[in-house]
């Protein structure tokens, strides 16, 4: 593994010559507590210290809005599979947003293969950044031990006063090293100060959840029939917002688009939600989660059971977006602690 | 930047309606066969998407049995906006076919084995390619009951062949309807009624149940009083699959798709599973 340092009187150069070569993508402030992953040339449009973005990172690996199919009426021979994706480099991803890219891969690269979302995934860059503070309340990441950096990335940035630690993890990041000649060889003291800053982090970054992750789906498993299900349903407007925001939640709804011709037209996937009523509803009008407690308990379940037994990764990150998020207040650390309480009785 | 894909899994094959028949006032029966005499090659219980462009996209269970090759077959409510433009299909015109996709009913399991098949009301459709199957390989398999159920005698989806399977001396067949009109001279009630009448061995039966989501609990606590073990009842769920490849979330039963891991599974796979029955 190589390691180099990169001065904080270079950085604002390394953006520039990056942003010049490539489509370079940073987290942007947007107003109040309010940030968003957008196109920058420059280092200075860049907020570095930021909470979650409104959107997490999965908008570049699957577009809220894509068109996979383009068909023309006499469409046998006319009709094409096509993907749109450009090559990108995030730059400043955090190691939850990391940790969510890692569960969508599993996904879409499970067999059958999401040949979208591939050709996408092999189209970015990622250049995390670390969490050197706990962002805000919201965060659950040390619970769910996300909080360090732990591959799935090219190149990880971490920020020691004046100059940032570099880990190049991939020939995909040593070739962008290599290109912009800015980087210097990490040395001893370097190496010292990580070590410090991750000391102090392990004193920080504490689960206040008071759950070790590993046993949240027994815990799941064993509340199924409380009470705070029917309380979280009855908080719930099903505005879908948790899953919108989730670097995990990936489902999707299927439609045709018609263009004016009446002739040719689009098949298109947007993001959908499990928590619109007519989300699980089969021909005959019977739904199988009607209720608003059983769509958020099959969120929950979602990310902390089902997922678990089936790819064997959690997918909440602890990024803390979904309760950051919500109208109604419903809070997943606080909900996680009462269904602790509750099968502890 | 745009660019074709070569591998993408929605690319649909044309299929060609060669026949349609209208089963109900609501049910049609198209018969499809696809470009160059290709074979759909699929299992009992396997669906297909079907598309209109322009229109939509949805998952419609296969109801022609494997045997028959040339051809398959589907039988299609009039519900939504896609059934309905289907239903406006002629001869000669083409449907766009992708699949068949998911689990099937495991037929090889089954061999040697007694069937016991209950179906209520449209799970007729999804059945009806198992029995067919059945017949055709019918020295495979042990005692085979059918047991079918709808509201009226209306209702009754492919008459004509439930008529050729009453008349077999291979095959047990009882039915009843919900509601009977003057003319109907057979048992009047719910299909759970018939079960405790049906004589079998439960270690080597397998029951295989389809129906309207509400039923699934009634007959399977009937096949649990007869002693079927849970791994020999199978049972074919129905969800609305958006995109048939385990990936847009619609059909979810716990870690499962239905699209994927099912829509046939056996009753010991999901009975703790939340909200799959």
């Amino acid at each position: 593994m190589k390691n180099l340092i990169l001065s904080k009187e270079r950085f604002e150069h390394f953006i520039s010559l990056l942003a010049k070569k490539h489509n370079v993508m940073g987290p942007v402030h947007k107003g109040y507590d309010n940030f968003s992953f957008q196109p920058i040339k420059t280092a200075a449009e860049m907020t570095l210290k930021y909470v979650p973005t409104i959107i997490p990172p999965k908008k570049y690996f699957m577009p809220q809005y894509e068109s996979f199919l383009e068909y023309d009426k006499t469409w046998g021979e006319n009709m094409k599979a096509v993907v749109e994706s450009e090559a990108l480099v995030l730059f400043g991803v955090h190691t939850c947003d990391i940790a969510g890219i890692k569960a969508l891969n599993i996904v879409f690269s499970d067999r059958p293969r999401d040949y979208n979302y591939l050709s996408r995934k092999k189209d970015v860059t990622i250049m995390g950044l670390e969490c050197n503070e706990y962002c805000d309340e919201f965060a659950s990441c040390a619970m769910m031990n996300n909080h360090l950096p732990d591959g799935g990335y090219d190149l990880f940035f971490t920020d020691l006063g004046d100059f940032f630690f570099v880990e190049v993890s991939t020939l995909k990041g040593d070739v962008i090293v290599e290109e912009i000649p800015v980087f210097e060889e990490a040395l001893g003291r370097h190496f010292k100060e990580l070590q410090g800053l991750r000391a102090r982090k392990a004193k920080t970054f504490t689960n206040e959840v008071g759950i070790e992750y590993q046993h949240v789906p027994k815990i799941l498993s064993d509340t199924k029939e409380s009470l705070i299900w029917n309380e979280l349903g009855d908080k719930c407007l099903a505005c879908g917002n948790c899953t919108n925001v989730c670097p995990t939640c990936y489902c999707f709804n299927i439609w045709d688009e018609v263009n004016l011709d009446l002739k040719t037209g689009k098949r298109v996937r947007m993001w959908d939600s499990c928590q619109n009523e007519g989300y699980a509803k089969v021909a005959g009008g019977e739904s199988f989660r009607e209720e608003r407690s059983a769509r958020q308990k099959h969120r929950f379940f979602k990310k902390f059971k089902y997922m678990v037994d089936r790819y064997a990764r959690f997918f909440c990150t602890g990024c803390g977006r979904c309760s950051r998020t919500c109208m109604a207040q419903i809070n997943l650390k606080e909900t996680l602690k009462k269904l602790k309480e509750e099968y502890a009785r | 930047m745009k660019i074709q894909l070569k591998d993408s899994l929605y690319t649909l094959v044309r299929g060609k309606v060669l026949r349609t028949r209208q089963l109900t006032e609501l049910e049609k029966l198209f018969e499809i066969a696809l470009p160059e005499g290709q074979s759909l090659d699929h299992e009992p219980g396997q669906f297909v998407q079907v598309s209109i462009f322009g229109v939509g996209e949805a998952p419609i269970s296969i109801c022609s049995s494997p045997t028959k090759r040339d051809s398959f077959e589907l039988a299609i409510r009039k519900v939504g906006r896609l059934t309905r433009a289907l239903h406006e299909l002629e001869p000669g015109d083409e449907v766009g076919i992708r699949g068949p996709y998911g689990k099937g009913f495991p037929v090889t399991l089954m061999e040697g084995n007694d069937i016991m098949i209950v179906g209520g009301g449209i799970g007729i459709v999804p059945l009806r390619s198992l029995i067919n199957y059945i017949i055709d390989n019918r020295r495979d398999f042990g005692k085979v009951d059918i047991l079918l159920g709808c509201k009226t005698p209306k209702d009754m989806l492919f008459g004509d062949e439930v008529e050729t399977w009453q008349k077999r001396v291979d095959v047990n067949f009882s039915c009843t309807v919900d509601r009977a009109d003057p003319d109907w001279k057979g048992n009047i009630g719910l299909i759970t009624s018939l079960i405790p009448g049906v004589n079998l061995d439960p270690n080597r039966t397998f029951a295989a149940v389809v129906g309207p989501p509400v039923m699934y609990k009634y007959v399977i606590q009937e096949l649990r009083k007869k002693q079927i073990p849970d791994r020999q009842i199978l049972v074919s769920l129905e969800r609305h699959m958006k995109c048939g490849l385990g990936k847009c979330g619609h059909c979810q039963i716990e870690h499962f798709y239905c699209c994927q891991d099912g829509p046939v599974f056996s009753f010991d796979q999901i009975k703790d599973l939340e909200g799959a029955i």
